[in-house]
C-alpha cells in the first residue's frame, strides 16, 4: 500500500515535469526548424513568467485556502531588487551568469520578506476581507515603487521620496531607480531556457512542499482551522510560511520579468491588480488546488489571445467565451460528473473485472 | 493525584452563565461521562478544557500542571486530544493523511528537508506511515487507507477522528458524543473500540454522551451539568439512581 501511494505522487510530479520539458522541447525543435513566427518567440519568456506565477499562487489559494489579490505586487517587489543589483553590479566585470543566479536568489528572498511582512498581518483576517488587504498591498508596493528614486555617487546611495533632483547626486552619480520611469539599462539576462528551469526548480519546490509534512499541516488548515490546532499545529506559522514560499517564488517571476525587457517600471499594466486577478484567473481555471491545471491554464490562456490576433475584432470575444468554458468544464457538477464517468470508463476496466472474479 | 483537576470553573457569555462553578476530577485510567440536557454547557466545558474558550475563572491542571488559559496548541502539546460534536476532519486529505496531522508535532523535519528530498525525509516518511497504518489497523480504518476523509461513511468518519485525535499522544481523550448519530449496532462497536483503546493505550477518556446504554455499559464515573452547573456527581450507578438527575435529565 505504502509504497503504490509514493509511486503515485511520483508518477503524477513525473508527469508534470515531462509536460514542461516536453513542451519546451518541441519549442526547441520549431525554432531551430525556423518555424516560429517572431511574436511567438517573444512570448516564450513571459509564459514562463505566468506559469511560475500561476504554480505559486496556487499554493496560497489552492494548497492553504486563502485569497490573495496582491501577487503582482510581490512580482513587483522580486523585479525591483533584481534589477537594482543587476544595474548595480553591472559594470563591475561579474560573470553575467552569476550576476542573473545572485539576481535571482535577491528576487526570491527579498519578495519572501516582504510576504513574510505582509503575511504576519494580514493572514489574521479571512476569505474577502484578506482578498480586499493583499489587493491593497499589492497596490501600495507598486506607488511605492512610483515615487522612489535611488542613485549612486562616490559617496554610495542616496534614496529619495520626492525627485531625482533631491538626490544631491555629485557629477559622477547615477541615477539607478528614477521613480515612475524606473530602471532602465537592465541586461536582458533572461532568456527561455533559463525560463524554463526556473519553472521546473518552481514545480520542484511547490510540488515537494505539498507532499510533505509541512504539506499536510497546510492543507489541513484549509480543511479545517479548528480541527488543525486541535491536534497541534501550528496555524500561523504555517499560514506564514505558505504566504512567503508563494511570494518568494512570484519574486523570482518577477526577476525573469525585469531582465526580459530593457526598461522596466512598474505600471498598472504589469504590477497592478489586473495583473493579480489574471492570475487569479488562471489558477481557478485550472481547477484549484491543482498546480498541473494551473501550468496548463496559465499557457492556454496567454497564447490564445496572440494566437487569435488574427481574428482581430472577436479576438477578445473568443477569449471570453473559452474562460466560461474552462470554467463551466472545471467547475459544473453535470461536468465534473461526465468528467468521473470517462475517467471510471478508461480507468476501470481493468479494475472491474478483477472485483467480479473476487 | 488526578490527571485533570478543574477548580471553581466558569465563563459567561454576555449575559449568560455558561459554566458555573464547574469542578471535577478525572483519575488516570479512568473512563468519565460528562451528560446532561442540551444547551448545559457540556460542549463548553470541553471547549474550556482545549483552550478554543479562556475560562472567566477558575483553574485547570492537568498531570499537575496549569494549563489554565492556554492556547490550543499548547494544550494539545500539553496531552489534551479532542474529537468534536459535528465531525471535523481535513475532507480533502487521505484517510492515512489525517493521521498524519495529527503525528505532526512528534516526526519532525525541516521544511527544507521536505523540499530537497533528503535522507531524512524519507526515514520519518516511512515512520510516520507505519505508526498511522498501526492506528488505522485498531479502527479497523486500514483497508481505506488512501480514501479521501469525506468519502468514508459516517461512523468511519467519527473512527477516523478518534485515530487522528490518539495520533498525538495525549494523556486524556475527550470525546464530543462520539455515538451521535450512529445505530444500535455502530454505538456497540464504537463502545468496544473505546474500551479497547483505554485498555491498549492506557488512556484517560472523558467523555460527553446522550446515549445512556453507552454511558451506563463504559463510564465508571458520571458528572450531570444543568445550565451550567454541576448536579451530580459520582459512581454511575449512584449518580443514575439520583432522583435530581432523573428529574432533570432521564425522566422519571
Amino acid at each position: 500500500m505504502k509504497k503504490k501511494t509514493m509511486s503515485k505522487n511520483f508518477r503524477s510530479k513525473l508527469i508534470t515535469f515531462g509536460i514542461v520539458i516536453a513542451a519546451y522541447l518541441i519549442m526547441q525543435i520549431l525554432i531551430g526548424t525556423g518555424n516560429v513566427s517572431s511574436l511567438l518567440k517573444g512570448l516564450l519568456v513571459p509564459l514562463c513568467i505566468y506559469a511560475i506565477l500561476a504554480v505559486s499562487l496556487n499554493l496560497t489559494v489552492g494548497i492553504l485556502g486563502e485569497l490573495s489579490l496582491g501577487h503582482a505586487g510581490f512580482m513587483c517587489v522580486g523585479a525591483f531588487t533584481s534589477a537594482f543589483f543587476s544595474c548595480c553590479v553591472k559594470e563591475s566585470g561579474m560573470p553575467p551568469a552569476l550576476r542573473f543566479f545572485l539576481a535571482i536568489l535577491i528576487g526570491a528572498l527579498s519578495a519572501g520578506v516582504f510576504g513574510i511582512l505582509i503575511g504576519i498581518p494580514v493572514l489574521r483576517l479571512k476569505g474577502d476581507y484578506l482578498a480586499i488587504v493583499t489587493l491593497a498591498f499589492g497596490e501600495i508596493i507598486k506607488n511605492l515603487v512610483n515615487i522612489l528614486y535611488v542613485g549612486r555617487d562616490e559617496n554610495g546611495f542616496h534614496v529619495s521620496f520626492t525627485n531625482s533632483l533631491s538626490l544631491n547626486l555629485s557629477d559622477q552619480g547615477q541615477v539607478i531607480i528614477n521613480g515612475a520611469q524606473g530602471i532602465t539599462g537592465t541586461p536582458s539576462d533572461s532568456n527561455f531556457t533559463v525560463g524554463v528551469l526556473l519553472l521546473l526548480v518552481t514545480l520542484f519546490i511547490v510540488l515537494n512542499l505539498i507532499h510533505s509534512r509541512d504539506g499536510r499541516a497546510i492543507m489541513s488548515i484549509r480543511d479545517n482551522t479548528i480541527a488543525a490546532e486541535s491536534v497541534g499545529i501550528n496555524v500561523t506559522k504555517y499560514k506564514i510560511l505558505a504566504f512567503a514560499v508563494s511570494a518568494a517564488l512570484a519574486g523570482v517571476a518577477g526577476v525573469l520579468y525585469a531582465h526580459n525587457l530593457s526598461v522596466l517600471s512598474a505600471t498598472s499594466k504589469n504590477f497592478g491588480y489586473n495583473m493579480s486577478i489574471m492570475i487569479l484567473v488562471f489558477v481557478v481555471l485550472g481547477g484549484i488546488g491543482s498546480t498541473r491545471g494551473a501550468l496548463v491554464a496559465s499557457v492556454l490562456l496567454t497564447l490564445l489571445p496572440e494566437l487569435l490576433r488574427g481574428l482581430n475584432d472577436y479576438r477578445m470575444l473568443i477569449y471570453a467565451v473559452v474562460l466560461i468554458l474552462m470554467m463551466l468544464f472545471n467547475w459544473a457538477p453535470r461536468c465534473i460528473e461526465w468528467r468521473e464517468k470517462i475517467m471510471h470508463r478508461i480507468k476501470g476496466r481493468g479494475k472491474e473485472t478483477k472485483e467480479a472474479d473476487v | 493525584m488526578a490527571l485533570l483537576e478543574v477548580k471553581d470553573l466558569g465563563i459567561s457569555f454576555g449575559g449568560l452563565r455558561a459554566v458555573d462553578d464547574f469542578n471535577l476530577e478525572v483519575e488516570k485510567g479512568c473512563l468519565y461521562g460528562l451528560i446532561g440536557p442540551n444547551g448545559a454547557g457540556k460542549t463548553t466545558v470541553f471547549n474550556l478544557l482545549t483552550g478554543v474558550y479562556k475560562p472567566g475563572e477558575g483553574i485547570i491542571r492537568l498531570d499537575g500542571k496549569d494549563i489554565t488559559g492556554h492556547k490550543t496548541i499548547e494544550i494539545n502539546q500539553a496531552g489534551i486530544a479532542r474529537t468534536f460534536q459535528n465531525i471535523r476532519l481535513f475532507k480533502e486529505l487521505s484517510v492515512i493523511d489525517n493521521v498524519k496531522v495529527g503525528l505532526h508535532n512528534h516526526n519532525g523535519y525541516s521544511t527544507l528537508t521536505g523540499i530537497l528530498r533528503l535522507p531524512k525525509y524519507y526515514r520519518v516518511e516511512r515512520q510516520m506511515e507505519e505508526e498511522a497504518m498501526k492506528l488505522l489497523q485498531v479502527f479497523g480504518l486500514d483497508g481505506e487507507a488512501q480514501t479521501l476523509a469525506s468519502n468514508l461513511p459516517y461512523g468511519k468518519q467519527r473512527k477516523l477522528e478518534i485515530a487522528r485525535a490518539l495520533a498525538t499522544k495525549p494523556k486524556l481523550l475527550l470525546l464530543d458524543e462520539p455515538a451521535a448519530g450512529m445505530n444500535p449496532n455502530e454505538t456497540q462497536e464504537l463502545m468496544d473500540t473505546i474500551r479497547f483503546v483505554r485498555k491498549s493505550f492506557d488512556m484517560t477518556i472523558l467523555l460527553i454522551e446522550h446515549d445512556m446504554k453507552l454511558v451506563s455499559g463504559i463510564c465508571e464515573k458520571l458528572t450531570v451539568l444543568n445550565f451550567g452547573r454541576v448536579l451530580s456527581q459520582g459512581e454511575t450507578g449512584e449518580v443514575l439512581s439520583d432522583p435530581e438527575v432523573i428529574k432533570a435529565y432521564l425522566g422519571e
